[in-house]
């Protein structure tokens, strides 16, 4: 049977890897080559294909079947019975809906099909393989970029483009990104960077790293687009140091790119210079900010700075400098090919286009999902994550540890910026994380201030003293020994470090505390010692 | 110590600096690099001390970078760092049992390092791999959906694997 140009996808995530993706790769390229296939089969690396339940997943084009929990004992049933005979392995096949679907979540094949085109930001990731140059360009990548640069549009032009989109930062702040550009390019310096932050530490978000190891490439041309509108030529990815897969998959896209020309010097031939460096992170959830990360940068404690001045003007080395997250730099070239218009025709009118949430907890499909601004929390619950596990609904930390509480009564509410920032909660990083009812409130108020208080970089003193008080206070209550006035207590220190703290870090534990004593006070009370029953 | 091997420990430091050009903007590249061609995992006092003299820089001035960041350390640990998630998701669906499980098998206590050297117990912040939660990472693997029997068998997994290479160099000499 002749078989020409077959594919064979192997999903090589984290989750994979430790399943043994890369022997079973290595080992199916062997076979193929023994069984004489080797000019019609090419074995290719992508990101996630399936959700960790299904180990290593392979997707074999042009039929599109997907094999689930496949090990090195299936290679030569594999190879010999599909590759060659043209009869796929039915034992070990997979529906599509829980394959691709889960490397965000399973879904019903309708909503598969809404959620497949409302991808902005993941629509490679799976499809194409990241440490292929040629298969991001065949999908139209760098064409944004030599659009720009060839037909010689203006940086102010460009700028304009991406505050006419309305696109917000993903980072959690949601700042208007092409306000933020501009700041950067009025700046005036000589030498100028763009920064991109990968590093991911709110807790229960995950997105930029499938953003990277799915498609890094992405990430470059948003940030080569990126310094042509503000006037850098140099451009740093700062990437978690747990995230090993992310550093090598973009280290081999900037060496690819380079290769290639599109970065380096006088990219398509516009005279624009523009190259990237990596830079590995050392394990500091504090560097997230944008001050701490340039600190960071410049192989430094990653301590806050004192803002102003802020990192367009002195950022960087004390350069101007532009600081923006993977999912907002992914957003880029979509918006500059496809127009603002476009992208305001996703999500709502004062937080367009898509939103990716990671979603965990007490849910039956935990996982990732790209989804129009302004979905309601019931919706990514019921139709993109399967359902609740079990037991009923309780509450939900919106944004990670740092983020507010929806109870039951926000379920419908539209999760876009506004909204969220009118009920006390930031949209933040898009983390969701769902408890049930067997959840104990007050040993989660435990666990996130435990968290605030390891990760208080110690510089400033209301977050240093204030997240170990903060975190007693919250042991106290678990232990049933809360005193008279405790709650109050906890609110006014928090509030106090939300005024004086230098820092996001420290002006945070306010959300998740206001929340939980808005929505669940009575059972807070619990923790206190004699309290008079009512 | 051979003064031999004293220089060729000191090559080791200088190789690393000039790889990054001795910039100070280059320092967590460097000391990732000089953790890791470290036997038991840390940085050295004396290394440190090179690498100050090399960049310029006052030995206080690193100590108080190392000390920054979690991932560095300057004592020895076990050839295997296991890194255990304790945040908000993995706390929810039972980072505890996963503590109470590995200290059992381990028979060592958070920060302690087994009496064989093999592995360090710490405790780790978002791993970014909540789907699977509750996560662990040993050195750069990643493990999910942990349950007190998966983590006996991957513990198991570890020390035989350390049985075969040391089998292996023993019939290598």
């Amino acid at each position: 049977m002749a078989l020409e140009n077959m594919h064979l996808l192997v999903g090589v995530d984290s989750s994979s890897l430790m399943a043994g993706a890369r022997t079973i790769k290595e080992e199916l390229e062997k076979e193929i080559s023994r069984q004489g296939l080797s000019e019609n089969v090419k074995v290719l690396e992508t990101g996630s294909l399936a959700s960790s339940e299904k180990n290593v997943v392979l997707l074999v084009y042009p039929e599109g079947i997907y094999y689930g929990n496949v090990t090195i004992d299936d290679v030569e049933e594999i190879v010999e019975e599909h590759l060659k005979k043209g009869r796929p392995v039915e034992r070990l096949k997979i529906e599509p809906e829980s394959g691709p679907a889960a490397r965000s979540v399973s879904l019903t094949p309708d909503k598969r099909r809404e959620e497949l085109s409302s991808r902005v930001v993941l629509e490679d990731v799976g499809e194409i393989s990241p440490d292929e140059i040629d298969e991001y360009i065949a999908v139209g990548g760098y064409e944004a970029l030599g659009v720009v640069l060839e037909e010689g549009m203006k940086p102010e032009e460009l700028i304009e483009l991406v505050s006419d989109s309305g696109l917000r930062g993903r980072g959690g702040a949601g700042f208007p990104t092409g306000l933020k550009w501009s700041f950067t390019r009025k700046a005036e310096g000589d030498k100028k960077y763009v920064v991109c932050n990968a590093d991911e530490g709110e807790p229960g978000t995950f997105k930029d790293r499938l953003i990277l190891e799915g498609d890094p490439h992405r990430i470059i041309e948003g940030m080569a687009l990126c310094g042509y509108a503000t006037g850098a030529d140099e451009g740093l990815i700062y990437i978690r140091g747990e995230y090993d897969l992310s550093i090598e998959r973009a280290q081999h896209a900037i060496d690819q790119a380079r290769e290639y020309g599109l970065l380096g010097k006088d990219l398509f031939g516009s005279g624009f210079d523009f190259d990237l460096e990596i830079v590995q992170g050392a394990g500091a959830y504090v560097v997230g900010e944008e001050t701490a990360l340039l600190n960071s940068i410049e192989g430094k404690r990653g301590y806050p700075r004192v803002k102003p001045p802020f990192p367009a003007n002195s950022g960087l080395f004390g350069k101007p400098t532009t600081v923006n997250n993977v999912e907002t730099l992914a957003n880029i070239p979509p918006i500059v090919l496809n127009g603002p218009n476009w992208f305001k025709s996703f999500g709502t009118e004062n937080s367009p286009g898509t939103k990716v949430f990671t979603i965990l907890g007490h849910v039956n499909d935990p996982g990732l999902v790209e989804v129009p601004m302004g979905t309601t929390l019931n919706d990514i619950i019921t139709d993109y994550a399967g359902g609740m596990r079990g037991r009923p609904f309780k509450l939900a930390q919106l944004g990670g540890t740092a983020g507010g509480i929806l109870d039951e009564e926000m379920l419908d509410l539209p999760m876009d910026f506004d909204t969220m920032a009118e009920h006390g909660v930031t949209l933040g990083s898009g983390a969701i994380l769902v408890m049930d009812r067997s959840t104990s409130v007050r040993k989660m108020l435990q666990s996130f201030m435990n968290f605030f208080r390891h990760e208080s970089c110690g510089q400033c003193i209301p977050c240093r003293d204030g997240t170990s008080k903060l975190y007693q206070l919250a042991t106290d209550l678990v232990e049933g020994k809360g005193k008279k006035n405790h709650i109050e207590d906890m609110i006014r220190i928090a509030e106090s470090m939300e005024a004086t703290a230098l820092c996001p870090l420290g002006q945070s534990p306010i959300q998740p505390i206001s929340g939980l004593v808005k929505s669940f006070r009575g059972e807070l009370e619990e923790g206190i010692k004699n309290r008079v029953e009512s | 110590m051979s003064s031999g091997l004293e220089a060729q420990l000191d090559g080791k430091v200088e190789r690393i600096a000039d790889k990054y050009d001795r910039e100070r903007q280059n320092v967590l590249a460097m000391l990732h690099e000089l953790q890791e061609e470290t036997v038991g995992n840390y940085v050295k006092e004396r290394d440190l001390e090179k690498l100050a003299q090399l960049l310029d820089l006052a030995q206080s001035d690193l100590q108080s970078v190392i000390s920054f960041y979690s991932m560095f350390s300057t004592r020895p640990r076990g050839k295997y760092i296991i890194r255990v998630c304790e945040s908000g998701p993995c706390s929810l669906m039972g980072s505890d049992s996963v503590f109470d499980a590995l200290k059992e098998k381990l028979g060592v206590d958070i920060y302690g390092t087994t009496e064989d050297g093999l592995f360090t117990l710490e405790p780790s912040s978002c791993l970014g791999v909540c789907a699977v939660a509750p996560a662990m990472m040993i050195n750069d693997e990643t493990y999910g959906n942990l349950t007190r029997n998966k983590i006996g068998e991957i513990i198991e997994y570890y020390r035989e694997k350390e049985e075969t290479e040391n089998a292996a160099d023993e019939k290598g000499e």
